[in-house]
């Protein structure tokens, strides 16, 4: 079956304040949707809302992955029916090493009894690395400790390609990376497009999508879509900044939730 | 001290023990003295526990136990610890008394001692008489006195000039009955610019598990100048074992001292490790590693005490608490007056993984000398919700994203342990004291 994620009037609130205020989105395999918006808009929480971090409290709406009900799944189990979620601000876990992690997670998904063996693992890990442009020696760092920004990235990134999801969310992938650096993780995800996996991009500046061109454009503001185009919107976002959507839309403030 | 508790010590029974072991008579009049300060010695106070609630007075009587023509005629839940391969050097205690002991005769031509210390005491008077209760008081507190009175069975090492001890020499000490006064002392003297590793487990058999039961341990460790020695030690007893272990060390000039601990027991704690840094230059390397299951209390203390120039220490404890568990963590580093340029590095940490369970760290720094450097790092705290989402973000179950969190948390020191048979044997210990 084609891969098919679908989110309707999806409604979340943090600390009882609501910040997602009715988000509706299709994303089909072989699909690349940006959402492109100033800060503060509620970006960043659709993405956690999603994957179900447990700060986030989702008070309405529906989100299917493959017609299976999403928010009914622990976070685990999201990720196991193939959400992923490259996460702005990575944890850093001490004494656990990447490939440690790694290894734990693709374990988890192929179940008992039929673990990945150590060396075809290493084959694989070292094989994303090289593309990835990363030194081998990270494997056997402790998981993101002591990354500067744009190996967090990166690792993320590795992550992704090793974990093979069918729905991939990049939440401000582009915040400080260097070009070069924004070339390779480009690079990466563009090398994982295919009709099995649809991708969400996060982002509030247009760069990344010179490299990655979305199918999709959506603008988010007010905790709402409230604009979706094709390449050329985050063209213009570019070229104009956010200024004529508000005015097109009549609004004055952008953001959401702000105290 | 207002709660004398009455720990029955008769010193007339000690001395009659004594006779009838055919121990010398210094040894006796030892015993006999300690015997007598145990009656009126206050107990310890350790920081912010009780001891004196804990059942001290299950200390049982003399049990000897029969001598094992090899390893493989102990109980068998025993015999799964013995290290394999015929050629280890081992030493077995059950209950009061060594039944086994074996030691290469290629280190005996070179002139080691490895056999129990109340064999030693007959044997090697002189060595044994100038060291026994140099490291440690016997008249320290009540508990050094009462453990003076009763020790029983343990270990003497002698390591001569320049002799280098390649292969670890290793020792099991397990009580199985209950009943049975079980006091180790092991006794380490490593003579000049020598070197040994020696490695033991101290645990309940199955028929030990039933009733309780103190464990008195005492370690003292002699390294003279240039000598190395490291000790690594994992206690895993019954929870209705109290483990009462008092480790000392004295350090001469440029020799060295590793300390490697694994206190996985389930019962009741009270483990104290100290490095008496007298030599200049000499060093000294604790690393403390404990999980705490249900309602046990420990009290676990490292600590370094500098009076040669130049000395150096580092102390570092990580415990991971669960359920009710409590550990209160001392970590105590003294650099004299004259002590110039010594440098004293500690650091303590522990996880807790449930709302019940308690953990203390109590760095303690005391320095009365202005030229030296010093340190030291404490850190309480429970296992990171971020973390754990993070994980499970990538699929690994919740359980599984714990595991990993607390082996990551005591990894940097377990990663550390020099000894593989050790590493291997403190990861399958806390695996299971983590599992369960």
């Amino acid at each position: 079956m084609a891969t098919r994620f679908v989110l309707e009037g999806l409604r979340a609130a943090i600390d009882g304040k609501e910040i997602l205020k009715g988000i509706d989105l299709e994303i089909k395999g072989g699909e690349i949707h940006a959402i492109m918006g100033p800060n503060g808009t509620g970006k960043s929480t659709l993405a956690s809302a999603i994957m179900g971090h447990p700060k986030y409290e989702v008070t309405d709406g529906a989100a299917q992955l493959d017609g299976e009900d999403v928010l009914e799944m622990a976070v685990d189990e999201r990720a196991r029916a193939g959400l992923f979620l490259a996460m702005q601000y990575p944890s850093e876990i001490a004494g656990v090493t990447n490939s440690d992690f790694l290894r734990s997670a693709i374990n988890a998904r192929r179940g008992e009894g039929n673990e990945i063996s150590l060396i075809k693992f290493i084959r694989q890990m070292e094989g994303k690395m090289k593309e990835l442009e990363m030194n081998t020696e990270f494997a056997h760092r402790y998981l993101n400790e002591g990354f500067s920004g744009g190996e967090k990235k990166r690792n993320e990134i590795l992550q992704m390609m090793m974990l093979d999801p069918k729905i991939v969310i990049l939440d401000e992938i582009d915040s400080g990376l260097d070009i070069d650096a924004l070339k390779v993780v480009a690079a990466g995800v563009n090398a994982m497009r295919s009709e099995e996996r649809g991708f969400l991009i996060i982002t509030h500046y247009q760069r990344l999508l010179n490299y990655i061109t979305p199918d999709f454009v959506h603008v988010m503001m007010q905790g709402r879509i409230v604009k979706s185009g094709g390449p050329e919107l985050a063209q213009r976002l570019e070229a104009e900044g956010y200024d004529w959507v508000k005015e097109e839309l009549g609004i004055v403030d952008e953001t959401v939730g702000q105290a | 001290m207002s709660t004398q508790l009455s720990i029955p010590i008769s010193r007339e029974a000690v001395e009659k023990q004594s006779r009838a072991n055919g121990e010398p008579e210094w040894l006796t009049a030892l015993r006999a003295e300690a015997a007598g300060l145990s009656e009126t010695l206050a107990l310890p106070k350790p920081e912010k526990t009780r001891i004196d609630r804990w059942n001290l007075g299950a200390l049982g009587t003399y049990k000897p136990s029969e001598a094992a023509a090899s390893p493989d005629s102990l109980p068998e839940d025993i015999r799964a610890l013995v290290p394999s391969g015929t050629s280890a050097n081992l030493l077995v205690q059950r209950n009061s008394g060594v039944v086994y002991s074996h030691l290469a005769d290629e280190l005996k031509a070179k002139g080691v001692i490895y056999t129990d210390l109340e064999t030693a005491a007959r044997e090697h008077g002189d060595l044994v008489k100038s060291h026994l209760f140099t490291a440690i008081a016997k008249d320290e507190d009540k508990l050094a006195a009462i453990h003076a009175a009763l020790w029983n069975g343990g270990v003497f090492i002698y390591v001569p000039k320049n002799v280098e001890v390649d292969i670890p020499l290793q020792a099991l000490l397990f009580q199985d009955d209950a009943e049975a006064t079980f006091a180790p002392h092991i006794l380490i003297v490593a003579d000049t610019h020598s070197s040994v590793t020696y490695v033991d487990h101290v645990i309940s058999g199955q028929a030990g598990r039933t009733a309780p039961a103190v464990h008195s341990g005492a370690v003292e460790i002699i390294v003279k100048a240039g000598a190395k020695v490291r000790f690594a030690s994992i206690h895993n007893m019954a929870d209705n074992v109290v483990d009462l272990s008092t480790r000392r060390a004295i350090i001469g000039n440029d020799a060295s001292v590793e300390w490697i601990i694994g206190d996985l027991h389930d019962g009741n704690t009270l483990s104290d490790t100290k490095s008496v840094l007298k030599g200049n230059g000499s060093t000294s390397d604790a690393k403390v590693i404990s999980v705490g299951t249900h309602s046990q209390n420990m009290s676990l203390t490292t600590q370094a005490v500098h009076f040669g120039l130049s000395s150096d220490s580092n102390m570092v404890t990580r415990a991971v608490m669960r359920d009710e568990a409590s550990a209160i963590i001392n970590g105590i580093t003294k650099i004299e007056k004259g002590a110039t340029k010594a440098n004293g590095v500690q650091t303590e940490r522990v996880l807790m993984l449930s709302p019940k369970a308690r953990g203390d760290a109590n760095p303690i720094l005391l320095i009365d000398e202005d030229d030296v450097t010093a340190g030291h790092a404490a850190s309480v705290g429970q296992v990171n919700p971020e973390q754990i989402h993070y994980l499970m973000s990538r699929g690994i179950r919740r359980a599984e994203a714990e595991r990993l969190i607390i082996n990551g948390f005591l990894a940097p020191v377990v990663s550390e342990i020099p000894i593989e048979a050790v590493r291997e044997q403190l990861q399958r210990l806390l695996e299971g004291k983590l599992g369960s």
